[in-house]
């Protein structure tokens, strides 16, 4: 039986304690939830145990002996393998190469490869563990789900006796979940020790046997699903109480704000991602897109903003036809676009949080004066929002790259929702953010609501879409598969939709 | 597990750096900002030392103590005729500042394209054709000097921009990677200027060779000695032009919705074009206000030193802005402190090829080594054991984005 035991692990980055005195034990045949907001210190601590980080204090024992990692390649001798959130994996070579790849196995004394044998461990490893795939496919055809088990695959022909997975849930739909869940039992019975790390909540609660739980960087505490629950487990990695269920009354709709009629756009690629969407959006109403990442939302949140050209049909905000608008027109018709990716394009990083405030705004009054910038009245209002939307910061002239992602997050809202809006349009809004900022984020959005604005909230987390959305729309392959009335409709009929079904 | 644990870094402001930032409004971490360069400088300069040392071929006929010390003494020399031709004089520090003036022009030239995540390569070919316009204006127009002057200067910033303009356009028009064009409208400026310099408009009367005729006295950068009555004293208005210059792209990049929009860009184009801004045509401004800035520099030397173009009038100093805004972190302030610092260096070493027999050439290795040293700042803070907390960040996008 082995064992992985971390003894009082301590990192310090310049300013910040990453990991301060952390104990942490697993063993085999068992499953332990790794919980924490973001910035709590789970990767790092990840980290230095898969050999990318050297502790500066503190021991890792495995089997009773001490080990010190000065590489990934020695954590892996040392039997851990690590199943990362964003697949390592080469897209044009088959699911037999990518496992293979860096210790292929080689026949004859000219180091040839030996693929035939690659592929008969594949299929053996496939067998032992339940991890069915065919070894001749090539990764870019096969679904994110088949991707996972290609990489749990390749950590156990490496021989990993203990198993981290980071995140590993946040790209598979309900369904594939389901499936997941089955792996790590399968992997659990057979005797590997599992360290899952995840921010939510439900999933530590199905699967895991122990649940630890970091909090700036310190280990909070440990549970069992048993004798634990949701509020509980929110209220240990925040630290205070958290309200997990969205508090909205019944919605109002008014006259609609945006109505899409026969959408068609393109994708990189010229083919075409939205393939003939029609919805409209009603003030006082929050609509939901719900869909596994991939299936056209990028592009529809993209064309509605003026980021990406409408190949045919009709996009109008309040009467306008806006469908070749530029951003700015869009902005200027009071739309709020969070977008996306924060990090790509909601925030301009090494710029502070007053230039980050008035990055889509900058150009009129009262930032600036013909071509003269008011800072000013910039810093001001960003003392302001950074009040009122809570962003916990020293000050408004630091880089938004010293933020949290939470806090992050909410200098895009504060930016977005700051001035007066008729229209929402919010893709992922809560993405890798902690449970503090989720709940902060969600009570405005209904707040927005309420005050008679329009919003079309696009996740890929079901439970925010069900949580917050007065109606909900499916999104598969580019159109619209199902709509339903908000809170009629159970997690298991959508993730059905989303995944095709009809 | 082992291991030091880093100290946490204090970052106290010291009184200075809070007047720095009073006096630009930004807040710079002004320790990081000045200690790496100031160290990569003296770095560089310890390195040339040892360069002077092994290269004394007296020391490698026949190795003494001797020899050594004729060596060590020789590279001594070489350091004190660099500070006294920079600095030793009235005419020293003159040289050191008409030096100065197009470096610092060029320099601004290229870091306002750092600014923006674009690669000017170009401003030496920019230089070329804005200093052609600057002659053409000057040879043409007879007017008062208070006409002339400020029409050459336009001339210079038309010329320089529409240079630089054209690889800005391609870059938004097509993606051709400024790095690309801007080498390639060099060479192609280059042997634009000898075609203009053989044609009966430019060429002087009599000359076979690619001379032009000599800019007309009112075309002429003044000179700021001349009460003196020194023909040596040729520090002429163009370093007032370079720090006004200066001042003028510190506003742009740091008070002005243009520079907003630029820097925006510069750190990322995919949330600028999310906040709005047309990023293409930001391209095409960055660099056309680029070359107008290196046109400039083409001016400075032709209507303030040299009076008339021959074909290599640029010199080079169109690639030495590239290390002097790297240098300068293009920043304004230090692009004009990094222009000083290789003025001084090129004045100070023509004195140590004179006072001493090493070549003059060992400038540019100088230069060189503290673009290396700047760009690995890991190694200098390795050496100097001192702590920074900014990397120097990325400078430009990669090909093809």
């Amino acid at each position: 039986m082995a064992t992985l035991e971390l003894k009082g692990i301590t990192k310090r980055f310049p300013g910040v304690l990453a990991n301060d005195q952390v104990d942490l034990k697993v063993s085999s045949g068992e499953i332990l939830g790794l919980l924490g907001e973001n910035g709590a210190g789970k990767t790092t601590l990840m980290n230095i145990l898969y050999g990318l980080y050297n502790a500066d204090e503190g021991e890792i024992i495995i089997d009773g002996e001490v080990k010190t990692f000065n590489g990934p390649g020695d954590a892996i001798a040392a039997g851990i393998g690590m199943v990362h959130q964003h697949f390592m994996l080469v897209p044009v070579f088959s699911v037999t190469e990518n496992v293979v790849l860096g210790v292929e196995p080689t026949k004859g004394a000219g180091g040839f490869l030996d693929i035939a044998k690659a592929k008969q461990d594949v299929r053996q490893i496939s067998k032992e563990y339940g991890l069915e795939v065919d070894p001749d496919a090539i990764i870019e055809d096969i679904p994110v789900g088949i991707q996972q088990r290609v990489e749990i695959i390749k950590v156990l022909f490496r021989h990993a006796e203990f198993l981290i997975f980071d995140e590993p849930t946040a790209v598979l739909t309900p369904q594939e979940v389901e499936e997941f869940f089955g792996i790590l039992n399968g992997l659990k019975d057979s005797g590997k020790a599992i360290i899952f790390i995840t921010h939510k909540l439900k999933e530590v609660l199905e699967v895991c046997d122990r649940i630890a739980v970091l909090r700036r960087g310190a280990m909070v505490g440990e549970a069992t699903p048993e004798a634990t629950n949701e509020e509980g487990l929110a209220e240990m990695m925040v630290g205070r109480p958290v309200e997990l269920v969205v508090d909205k009354a019944k919605s109002t709709p008014g006259d609609p704000v945006l109505e899409v009629t026969d959408l068609i756009v393109l994708d990189d690629r010229d083919h075409p991602a939205v393939e003939g969407i029609s919805f409209t959006v009603h003030a006082g109403e929050i609509v939901g897109v719900a869909g596994v990442q991939g299936n056209g939302q990028t592009e529809l949140v993209e064309s509605l903003t003026g980021l990406r050209s409408v190949a045919s049909g009709s996009v109008m905000i309040r009467g306008t036809d806006v469908t070749h608008a530029t951003p700015r027109q869009i902005h200027e018709h009071s739309v709020a676009h969070v977008p996306e990716d924060r990090q790509r394009s909601g925030l301009v990083m090494p710029f502070t949080i007053t230039e980050n405030i008035v990055l889509d705004g900058y150009y009129d009054e009262p930032y600036s004066a013909g071509i003269k910038m008011d800072w000013k009245a910039a810093r001001k209002k960003a003392e302001e929002l950074v009040e009122q939307y809570d962003v916990r910061t020293p000050g408004t002239e630091i880089p938004a790259s010293s933020l949290s992602g939470g806090n992050q997050q909410k200098v895009i809202v504060a930016r977005e929702f700051g001035r007066d809006v008729k229209l929402v349009i919010a893709s992922q809004p809560t993405r890798g953010i902690d449970v503090g900022s989720i709940e902060y984020i969600h009570e405005r959005i209904v707040e927005e609501r309420d005050e008679g604005s329009a919003l079309l909230i696009v996740s890929t987390e079901l439970d925010e879409v069900m949580a917050l959305s007065d109606r909900i729309l499916v999104m598969f392959d580019g159109r619209i598969v199902a709509e339903y009335e908000g809170g009629t409709v159970t997690a298991a009929e959508i993730g059905l939709s989303m995944a095709g079904a009809s | 597990m082992s291991g030091r644990p880093p100290e946490t870094e204090d970052k106290e402001q010291s009184g200075f750096g809070a007047f720095l930032d009073d006096l630009t409004g930004v807040n710079v971490d002004w320790r990081a900002a000045v200690l790496v360069p100031a160290l990569a400088v003296l770095a560089a300069l310890v390195v040339s030392v040892i360069i002077i040392i092994v290269s004394d071929i007296d020391l490698w006929r026949e190795f003494s103590l001797s020899a050594l010390g004729d060596s060590l003494a020789q590279a001594r020399s070489a350091m004190w005729a660099l500070l006294v031709g920079s600095f030793g004089s009235l005419t020293a520090t003159s040289e050191t500042l008409v030096f100065s003036a197009p470096l610092i022009l060029a320099g601004l030239s290229v870091a306002i394209g750092f600014k923006a995540g674009l690669f000017n390569i170009g401003a030496e070919g920019q230089m070329l054709i804005g200093g052609m316009a600057a002659v053409l204006v000057g040879i043409k127009f007879s007017l008062p000097i208070v006409f002339h002057l400020p029409l050459v200067v336009i001339g210079a910033i038309v010329g320089g921009g529409i240079w630089g303009g054209i690889a800005g356009l391609l870059r938004a028009r097509t993606g051709a990677h400024e790095v690309i064009t801007t080498i390639m409208l060099n060479s192609i400026a280059g042997l634009a200027v000898i075609w203009m310099l053989n044609t009966t408009f430019f060429q002087a009367p009599g000359r076979n060779d690619p001379v032009s005729r000599d800019v007309l006295g009112s075309a002429r950068l003044p000179r700021l000695l001349g009460f003196l009555d020194r023909t040596d004293l040729r520090l002429h208005l163009g370093i007032v032009l370079a720090l006004v210059v200066a001042y003028i792209v510190y506003w742009i990049l740091f008070k002005s919705t243009l520079g907003f929009e630029f820097r925006a860009v510069g750190f990322n184009p995919d949330a600028a074009s999310y906040a709005g801004m047309r990023v293409t045509w930001l391209y095409t401004s960055v660099m056309a206000l680029s070359g107008a800035l290196a046109g400039l520099a083409g001016m400075s030397q032709i209507n303030g030193v040299l009076y008339r173009a021959t074909p290599g009038f640029a010199a080079g100093i169109g690639f030495d802005a590239i290390s002097l805004a790297l240098l300068g972190r293009s920043h304004p302030a230090g692009v004009v402190a990094a222009g000083f610092l290789f003025g001084a260096l090129r004045a100070g070493g023509l004195e140590m090829q004179v006072a001493t027999d090493i070549p003059i050439d060992l400038i540019s290795v100088i230069q060189a080594l503290v673009v290396v040293f700047i760009a690995a700042p890991a190694l200098i803070r390795a050496i100097f054991r001192v702590k920074t907390g900014e990397e120097i960040g990325q400078l430009t996008k990669g090909w093809g984005t």
